[in-house]
């Protein structure tokens, strides 16, 4: 078969479209065409993002709520009540029903809406085809369903927060039998059934676009642009596509097993129990640590579903931002390969505590420590790419810098954690929510600003504005530790988390003053993402505009395009591509695009 | 020049750009990772299945679960659903034969197939269908499990709930083939597929199908010969 016909795709139908507009035929599209149920790549984006910036402050007010509570225990705070009813915030104090329901709501908004739709959503969409020289992703539609799914399932979780029994209460990870059972606690009832039903949805909205990511990069590339020409943002955000295809579908397993579970008088993780508000249970033989294996196996993947994507805009703006080649370009599309693969591998480093075989613990905290290599090579060639660099210190390229101090000084203790050993220990402690928060949270949140600041002139036509940049990110950097770093401590000395409240463990109370710091610093970096956010909104309308289509001085495609780049990304042909990205400061030229062709008696990089 | 598609010496360079890598299709290409991800969910419930099981003291056993056969009296063992995975593996044959005549662009044959095709799945739902009403009646269904295990004494739900759970998911799989196959055929029907000069939906459709069917084969093992 003809690789003409092969190609054949809707790409096409955008060519036409695109050929066109060419002619000058400059008809408006309409609203809801173009804005609503759009099908360009770069319109989804900013829908994936706009969606983000709704969730992640949610997600983030939240926190802040829980962190007055685990603040200041005894003081009450009249706005709660206000703001949560006399239900959940009876005088000012939110009950510990509410507790439950905020952290889980909170880490399940920030994990799967902020970092893993908003996140790899945004910049897979906008990225993948400008920077591999296509006109849209290689199926439009699936990718306006993939937000659509992605937006029903984020509407689904925000009703379950008005339930009058409230969302669901019982963690993130929605272990049964609190998630099995709907009278185990308020939240297991209806919040429960909202929470699966959003989830898989959301489920289908990570396939879809997942599909699309990957025949994308591997089919529309442009002419000369081989895998080993493409930017590493899109080698991760292909790859992190792999582990979303490969990894959520385990998951949906696991939720349909549980949905029968709770309707269906099946008993998969359920045994003859007895649980309290439920009474002894008639279930026999199912396994609660099931649904564990089946979870952590998406669990432990979607970890690196946020950090991919995170590595691969901070490895591209890094280079961008300190004028030199990225450093060892083949050693990070390796590294990120090594941890796709052991990312399938570690899970069960979750669940050392579950009765887990320790000689099987011995083999996932080998497989885990494993991870530390690629990840090491990663940390070192940032470090190295900014060596001796003539760094420019955009926002984005501060953000770039504080994502690899956070990855360090967040990665080391999973080294701690993986060992079964010493993970017996600080198991379930602030130990465990200061690493995650710090390498995975953080991280992710400083690659996604990193990206937004960076890109935003590409994607509005304006820029953001610089010192507003630059006090968000030390306010947020300087917070991120503020808040995170002392849990560390707490974690060590052995403080537990979820709980309510430790008024009543005399070993803790050493820690009121610090969590009453933890939670002031919370507080203020909370608000200080206001910054960003009036940034964001107000520089869509009054930024500086864009004048040349290459302010950054960039080599990557995107910059090839218009400043304000229509439905088909380039006027006229697609361009041609001649050379790796990170041709910075190369035989005397600052910088050398990829379209430039290669000279007589040039040496490739 | 390096980077046209086609080297100095006349190769051509899959990975150079331009081009399709593997000269597929994007939606083909589609298709394929979303059979991995499948694989995978199937994967996993298969998996639980078996340390669910391993974990279980007994189990009933197929041949005396597995034992009737519509209309007729005693018992044969496996006979009914042997006939179903004859069904079934038999309409993959067709649909191999549909992808072929798609490629000869020979429309007519592509319509006789793809109707056999889709009168094989309606035919193996229907059985399945059968099957879950004659178990329903012996008092099997989610949460109750009537079959002894083979030492006599009082089996695990978890042996219906399984079988029930999978098999269902498996059936829902075969409906879609089902529903895919006829919007096929009204779209060959329509001359869709002639207009395009490529009966490439066909054929991705057909990776479903066998999909669907190579899925049954693992299923067919665990619950019924294991």
């Amino acid at each position: 078969m003809s690789n003409e016909l092969v190609l054949h795709s809707d790409v096409d139908v955008i060519n036409e479209e695109f050929m066109h507009h060419a002619h000058g035929h400059e008809h408006h599209q309409p609203f809801i065409t173009k804005y609503i149920f759009s099908m360009d790549h770069k319109m989804i984006a900013k829908q994936f993002l706009l969606s983000g910036i709704f969730w992640a402050i949610i997600g983030g007010l939240l926190s802040v709520v829980f962190r007055l509570q685990l603040g200041f225990p005894d003081q009450s705070f009249p706005i709660l009540e206000e703001l949560l009813g006399k239900k959940w915030a009876p005088g000012g104090h939110i009950t510990a029903d509410a507790y439950y329901a905020l952290i889980t709501i909170h880490g399940t908004v920030l994990l799967f809406f902020v970092l893993t739709g908003g996140l790899s959503g945004t910049f897979a969409n906008f990225l993948i085809p400008l920077q591999i020289g296509a006109r849209d992703m290689a199926s439009p539609l699936m990718n306006m369903l993939s937000y659509w799914f992605f937006f029903t399932a984020g509407v689904i979780m925000l009703c379950s927060l008005f339930l009058e029994t409230g969302p669901f209460a019982g963690g993130w990870q929605a272990y049964p039998p609190l998630s099995a059972l709907a009278d185990a606690s308020k939240g297991s009832g209806a919040g429960m059934d909202y929470w699966t039903i959003s989830m898989v949805l959301f489920v289908v909205s990570q396939l879809l676009g997942g599909l699309n990511y990957i025949s994308t990069v591997l089919n529309l590339r442009t002419k000369g642009m081989s895998m080993t020409r493409l930017p590493l943002t899109v080698w991760a955000l292909m790859l992190q596509a792999v582990l979303g295809v490969l990894s959520f579908p385990v998951l949906t397993a696991g939720f349909v097993l549980l949905i029968f579970d709770r309707h269906f008088g099946t008993s998969f993780y359920l045994s003859d129990i007895f649980v309290n508000g439920v009474g002894a249970l008639s279930h026999e033989g199912g396994n609660a640590i099931l649904y564990q294996h089946l979870f952590w196996f998406l669990g432990h993947p979607e970890v690196y579903i946020v950090i991919l994507p995170a590595m691969g805009i901070v490895s591209e703006v890094m280079s961008v931002n300190a004028r030199k080649p990225i450093f060892g370009y083949t050693a990070m599309i390796g590294s990120m390969f090594a941890i796709v693969v052991l990312a399938f591998l570690v899970w069960a480093h979750h669940m050392f505590v579950t009765g887990l075989n320790p000689f099987l613990g011995s083999i996932f905290v080998l497989l885990t420590l494993l991870i530390a290599i690629p990840s090491a090579i990663k940390a070192f060639n940032w470090i190295t790419t900014l060596w001796k660099g003539n760094n420019i210190f955009r926002p984005g390229m501060m953000f770039a810098i504080g994502f690899v101090s956070l990855f360090i000084s967040g990665g080391l203790t999973g080294i701690f954690l993986g060992n079964a050993a010493i993970d017996i220990h600080v198991h379930d402690t602030y130990f465990v929510i200061a690493h995650f928060h710090l390498v995975m949270g953080v991280a992710g949140f400083f690659g996604m600003f990193c990206g937004i600041y960076h890109w935003y002139p590409k994607m509005f036509g304006r820029y953001m504005n610089n010192t507003l940049g630059d006090v968000h990110f030390w306010i947020t950097l300087i917070g991120a530790y503020c808040i995170f770093w002392p849990m560390y401590y707490e974690g060590m000395a052995g403080m537990p988390r979820r709980y309510y409240t430790y008024d009543t463990w005399e070993s803790f109370k050493q820690f009121a003053e610090l969590n009453k710091f933890i939670s002031i610093a919370a507080i203020i970096t909370f608000f200080a993402q206001f910054l960003f956010v009036f940034n964001f909104f107000y520089s869509m309308y009054k930024g500086r505009k864009v004048r040349e289509s290459n302010p950054y001085h960039s080599n990557t495609l995107e910059w090839t395009t218009p400043i304000n780049p229509g439905h088909g990304n380039w006027e006229g042909d697609l361009p041609e591509v001649h050379r790796w990205p990170y041709d910075y400061n190369k035989d005397g030229r600052e910088f050398v695009t990829q379209v430039t062709p290669v000279e007589d008696g040039e040496e490739l990089h | 020049m390096s980077t046209s598609t086609v080297s100095n010496s006349g190769k051509i360079k899959w990975w150079g750009g331009r081009i399709s890598p593997a000269n597929v299709e994007y939606g083909k290409l589609m298709m394929w990772f979303f059979l991995i991800s499948d694989a995978l969910t199937f994967g996993a419930f298969l998996i639980s299945y078996g340390t669910t099981r391993f974990a279980t003291a007994s189990w009933p056993d197929p041949n005396k679960v597995f034992n009737a056969v519509p209309g007729l009296e005693g018992h044969y063992p496996l006979v009914y659903v042997s006939i179903m995975t004859f069904i079934l593996i038999v309409s993959s044959v067709t649909m191999v034969l549909a992808v072929q005549a798609g490629q000869r662009l020979d429309k007519k044959a592509v319509v006789i197939n793809l109707v056999l095709t889709i009168i094989g799945g309606l035919m193996f739902v229907g059985c399945q269908a059968l099957e879950w009403i004659h178990l329903h009646h012996e008092g099997a269904w989610w949460g109750r499990n009537p079959f002894l295990n083979y030492d006599g004494t009082a089996a695990s739900p978890n042996f219906t709930n399984y079988f029930f759970t999978i098999t269902g998911f498996h059936g829902f799989h075969v409906s879609t083939g089902i529903l895919i196959n006829i919007i096929m055929l009204i779209m060959t029907l329509c001359g869709t597929f002639d207009k395009r000069k490529s009966y490439l939906m066909i054929e991705k459709a057909g990776l479903y199908w066998h999909f669907v069917d190579l899925v049954w084969v693992f299923v067919f093992t665990c619950f019924y010969l294991i």
